[in-house]
This record gives C-alpha cells, structure tokens and sequence, in this order.
C-alpha cells in the first residue's frame, strides 16, 4: 500500500469514526435513560405510567420501603399521569393554534406577499425560531400571563364557556393556556418552513394550467397547491408536534408546574415531563435511595421514546399522506431546519 | 390527485372577466373574488399574528433591558443579585456563557465537519441515507432528555460534579447534528466538475476533498457553525443539571468546578422578589437576544458577500 491510499485510508476512517457519533450518541442515550431507570420500572410497575401521585416520600423518615428488592423513600408513590396528561394538552392546544397560522404563514409567503416582501418576512419567521426558549419564557411570563389572567381568559371563560373546557375562573394565568400559546408561538416557525418549502416544490407548470382555466388566486392554491404539498404541511405539523412535546423552559415559566393534579378546565395549571424533570430534580437528589433520580430517568426515558416516535413519524406520515413521495424524499422534507442555513 | 372537476365546474358558463376576457373561460364571479379576498386577507393576518410575537418579545428586552445596563455588569459577578442587591453584575454569566459555548464548539466542529464529509463523499448511500436520517432524529431529541442524561452519566457516574466538561459535552450531543448536517448539505452542492477537475490534475481523493470541496463548501460549512453557537447560546435545560450554577467566574478547572451561564439568571433571578434581580434578568435576555441577532445578520450579510464573489 502506497502512502497515498494509506492516506485516505485513514482520512476515510476518520471522517466514518465521525458519522457514527451519531449513532453512538443516540444508543448511549437509550441505553443509559433504561439502565438508570431499571430501578423504577421494577419498583413502580404500571403504576408509574397511570399514577396520578408523585412524591418522593419522606426523607426523614427511618423507616424505607422496599418493594421487589429496591428500596425508596416512606410514603414514596411515582405516578405520572399528571405530566403525560399536560405534556399531551399542552402540545395538542398549541397545534391547535399553530397549525392553521402557519399553514396562512407559509401561503402568505409563498404566493400572496408582494415579491420584494417575501425575503425580509421570511426572515423575521427565521428570526422568531432563533429565539431561546428561556425568552420565550421570559415574554410568556411577562406578557401572555398577566394578559391571559387579565383580559383573554376571563372573555373566553364568559363567552364560550359552553365549549367543554372553557368555563372556569381564570386563576393566575399561569396554566394550560398560556403553555398552548406561548408554546404555539415557538412552533409555527417550524411548521412554516416545512410548509412553506413544500408548497414552493409544487410544479409551476400545474399552477400556470390552473390560472389558465381562469381560477382565481385562491382556486389554484385549494385546489392545485394545498393538494400537492399535503404530504410536507402534514410532515410539518408532526415535527412541530415534536418540538412542543419536548419544550421545557418557556413551559416552566408559564404552566404553573401542577403537581398531583390534573387540569379540569384551560386556565388550571399544568405541569409536563419535560418542566417537571428540571422542577424535581433539586429535591430527587436529596433521597438518599437514590429511587426518586432513577423515577426522573424513568420520565426522561418516556419522553425520550415519545418524541422518537413522533419524529420517526413524520417521514411514514408524509409518505402515507402524499401518496407521489418516497420515504427518501420524505426524510428530505425534515431537512428543511438545517437547509435555512445552507441557502 | 388534482380535483379535476372542481376546477372545470363552471366552465360552462360564458362571458368576460377581469383577468382573462375571453369568452372561452369562466367568469370570475363576484362570491369567487370575495372568496380570494378573503384567504388572502387571512393569510396576512396569520403572517401578522407570527410576526407580533417577536416584535413584542425584542420590545419587552429592549424596554427592560436597557434601563438595567451598566459597565458594572461586566466586572460585577451575579453575587447577591438574587438578594435584591443592586451592585450586581453578570460577569460571572457572560464569561460562563462564552466558555461553555467555546469549549463545545471545539468538540462538535471537528466530529460535525468530518462527520459531514464522511456523509457526502465516502458513505455509501444506503448508509448515508440512515445517518442522514439519526442525525435529524438526534437533533428532535428534547433538550431536557440530553440535560438529564449529561446529568447521570457525567455528574453521577464519572463523578465530574457540575462542571464545564459535563456541560460542554451535552452541548456537543445539542449541536453536532446541525454541524454535520449543514457540512454535508453544503458540499453536495459543489459542481462534480470541481471534484473531476482536481482528480485529474493529479490529486488524491483526500486532497480533493479537503483541499477543493471543503473550500468551496465553507460558507455553507461557516453557517452550520454559527447556527450551532446561536443554538447553543441559546439553551437552558442541558445546562442546569450539567453546569450547575456558580456566582463567581469559572475556574477554567475542567471537572468538580460549576459555572454561571447567562440564561440560567433569566429563569431564576425572574422569579426573586426583587427589581434588581429582574433588572439581571432583564440584562442578560438583551446580551442574549443581541449576541444571537449579530451572528444571525452577521451570518446572512457573510454569505451573501460569498455567494456574490463566487
């Protein structure tokens, strides 16, 4: 072997070595969340996924319960209903919301602004995914609570207080609301740049046939555009769902982090997974059983599975959805965050 | 696939109309301009409602952010700031920021760009195809899941404490598929004919790479990186249970020592008692939000001044 293939060789090794970081990371994650949370899974059962109680026991306790050969804290229940609850709320409300505006959003952008527009909104859009999720927080707990309690929940309380849900006091404005809307805020950039990439895919061809029958703006796009990029906006809204369900700080500033609690109407406080893990984790370190860190890891592990799936998801629901795409193409449409920056 | 008969209902009927005054096409009636005016009318308005948010949001910082400005901010620590005191600063927290961010980057650029490259040129495409795809499933993982696995393995296991490493490590995981990702993007669109040209000049494949698709590809490359920092800047939750907290500036000690970070004094100074612990708060949300607007438009301005030489 010359010094020159030896070369690339080694260069070819390395960059390979690189690649599979990836799937290093990945399987480390997995494997680490369920070692760290054999303990619980044993310990707690089903009851870990459909207990409405979680509280760590008391830690000054002499006395420790032990169950199944692990032992935790007196008076120890890990139940986490609650949070899957909130966590799926939080995110169905704030797809709810965002789902339609981005799909106005990615039309806007598309077809309807003035040429010279479309650049300098686009970026705006681009701009509002940048921001880190603590402002969001920050704006949320600033803004969108005291609004919320103020003026939108007590109107929404009062006039629609037929829809299931909607009747109530509006508390402090911190709750399932506020989460939904600031957390509808944070993923509408993403689903805008998946629809807005699919909707600009559509062949020019079909939509200059469709203007030449004589449709208005509107036909072709219901009727020629909507169709052909259903797959990507649908896609979109997936990944967006994936974000939502994993949000952690701009939830924990404005959800009220319930415990034990589950919300009876829009305006009750919710906690999550992910804001509950960041909430729970000063106090788990002090049980001296160490069983209420292996029941955090125990939810990391859950809502690690949960956004797998969803963004595992995303490629088959295109695929299904739009019928022309292979699921290569498919898997290119989640390109679309890392490809703003390439362009 | 294309409704067909909803597009052709009316044909029937004849007549002129304003865009195409032939007798041939249907007559853009009166509810069908309604209708278009109004989709166009909502798609503004859903434009306005996303665009509202980030005004209001940088008038929020700017409004509480610049009262609260002050040299001390640089040379004062985060000391007593929680307590209300007012000759606090973010010293601590910016230098924090900066180094955790600094050390990530030297250890996500190296694995994102080879990793890249690996993608592009030398993968075979089934493998290519399924990394491609893990590096998008790694990049949706939640941040807090990446926290709490920094947390068991590096604090717990290793036995590292809250400290630099452990941190810097969890946002290797964060910003490592962005790098690699934009890598590879970036140098699938070189031309072949860049590739052919150096192959037949005599370069080996590895110079080639390195030497004329790497070189062609760095602005995209240059961006994937900035990206990253931005992102990584940016992040809370991998942070608090890898970093820790501290109110004084890092020891440059690499384990058993926790550092300070900027957006760890939004989250928490936000909920004291105390106007000068918003005032921090406040502050450090500006220096945040501007750091991640000069790298993004100093970003565009960068790769427009590439793309137009070039």
């Amino acid at each position: 072997m010359n010094a020159k293939s030896s070369r690339e060789t080694l260069f070819r090794v390395t960059s390979a070595l690189a690649a599979s970081s990836i799937v290093f990371f990945l399987g480390a994650i997995l494997v680490v969340l369920f070692v760290f949370s054999w303990p619980s899974i044993i310990y707690n059962g089903t009851g870990f996924l459909n207990g409405r109680t979680w509280d760590i026991g008391n830690l000054y306790s002499s006395r420790q319960t032990v169950h199944a050969g692990f032992t935790a804290a007196a008076g120890a229940h890990f139940g986490i209903l609650v949070f899957l609850v909130g966590t799926l709320a939080t995110a169905a409300l704030a797809l709810l919301m965002a789902a339609p505006v981005s799909l106005g959003v990615a039309v806007f952008l598309t077809r309807f602004a003035p040429p010279f527009a479309r650049s300098p909104l686009s970026v705006l859009v681009e701009l509002l995914a940048g921001v880190p999720s603590v402002v969001f927080g920050l704006w949320g707990w600033a803004v969108i609570v005291p609004w919320v309690a103020r003026s939108l929940a007590p109107f929404l309380s009062s006039h629609f207080g037929w829809i299931p849900f909607f009747a109530g006091s509006a508390g402090t404005g911190m709750g399932l609301l506020s989460s939904g809307l600031v957390l509808a805020v944070m993923v509408v950039p993403i689903i805008t740049a998946i629809s807005r990439d699919a909707i600009a895919n559509t062949p020019p061809s079909l939509i200059e046939q469709g203007r030449a029958l004589g449709t208005t703006e509107w036909e072709v796009i219901r009727d020629i555009i909507l169709p052909h990029a259903r797959a990507g906006i649908l896609g979109g809204i997936v990944l967006g769902l994936g974000r939502a369900l994993g949000e952690t700080m701009a939830i924990l500033m404005v959800s009220g982090n319930a415990l034990n609690y589950l919300p009876q109407n829009i305006y009750n406080p919710v906690g999550t997974i992910a804001a509950t893990i960041v909430s729970q984790l000063d106090s788990a370190m002090t049980d001296s059983t160490g069983m209420a860190v292996y029941a955090l890891a125990e939810m990391a592990l859950v809502l690690f599975v949960i956004t797998l799936l969803v963004n595992m998801a995303a490629p088959l629901v295109m695929r299904i959805s739009g019928g022309i795409m292979t699921l290569g193409e498919a898997r290119e449409m989640g390109d679309a965050p890392f490809r703003e920056a390439g362009s | 696939m294309i409704e067909g008969e909803r597009l052709t209902a009316d044909t029937g009927e004849t007549g002129r109309t304003l865009h195409h005054p032939s007798p041939l096409f249907p007559r853009t009636t009166l509810i069908r301009r309604v209708a278009a005016a109004l989709a166009m009318a909502l798609a503004l308005l859903a434009t306005v409602i996303t665009i509202y948010p980030l005004l209001n949001i940088l008038y929020l910082v700017l409004r509480q952010g610049i009262p609260a400005l002050s040299g001390a901010l640089f040379t004062r620590n985060t000391v007593g700031g929680d307590m209300g005191t007012t000759n606090a600063g973010l010293s601590n927290a910016i230098t924090g920021s900066l180094l955790i961010v600094a050390v990530s980057l030297v250890l996500a650029a190296p694995l994102g760009i080879l990793g890249g490259i690996y993608l592009s040129e030398f993968a075979p495409p089934r493998i290519a195809a399924s990394l491609r795809y893990l590096a998008n499933v790694l990049s949706g993982v939640p941040s807090i899941v990446l926290g709490y696995f920094g947390y068991v393995v590096m604090v717990v296991w290793f036995g590292w404490g809250f400290s630099l490493l452990a941190a810097a490590i969890t946002l290797t995981i964060i910003m490592l598929p962005y790098i690699l990702r934009a890598t590879e993007l970036a140098m699938e669109k070189v031309p072949a004919t860049l590739r052919e040209g150096s192959l037949a000049l005599g370069a080996d494949r590895s110079a080639t790479v390195l030497r004329v698709v790497l070189k062609a590809a760095t602005p995209g490359v240059l961006t994937g990186l900035i990206l990253a920092i931005s992102l990584a800047m940016g992040e809370t939750a991998p942070l608090i249970y890898t970093a820790g907290w501290s109110d004084y500036l890092p020891t440059l000690q690499a384990v058993h020592s926790p550092v300070g970070y900027l957006t760890y004094v939004i989250w928490t100074f936000i909920n004291e008692p105390f106007a000068a612990a918003h005032a921090l708060a406040y502050a450090a949300a500006l220096f945040l939000i501007a750091f991640i607007l000069i790298l993004n438009v100093g970003l565009r301005t960068l790769v427009e001044r590439k793309s137009v030489r070039s």
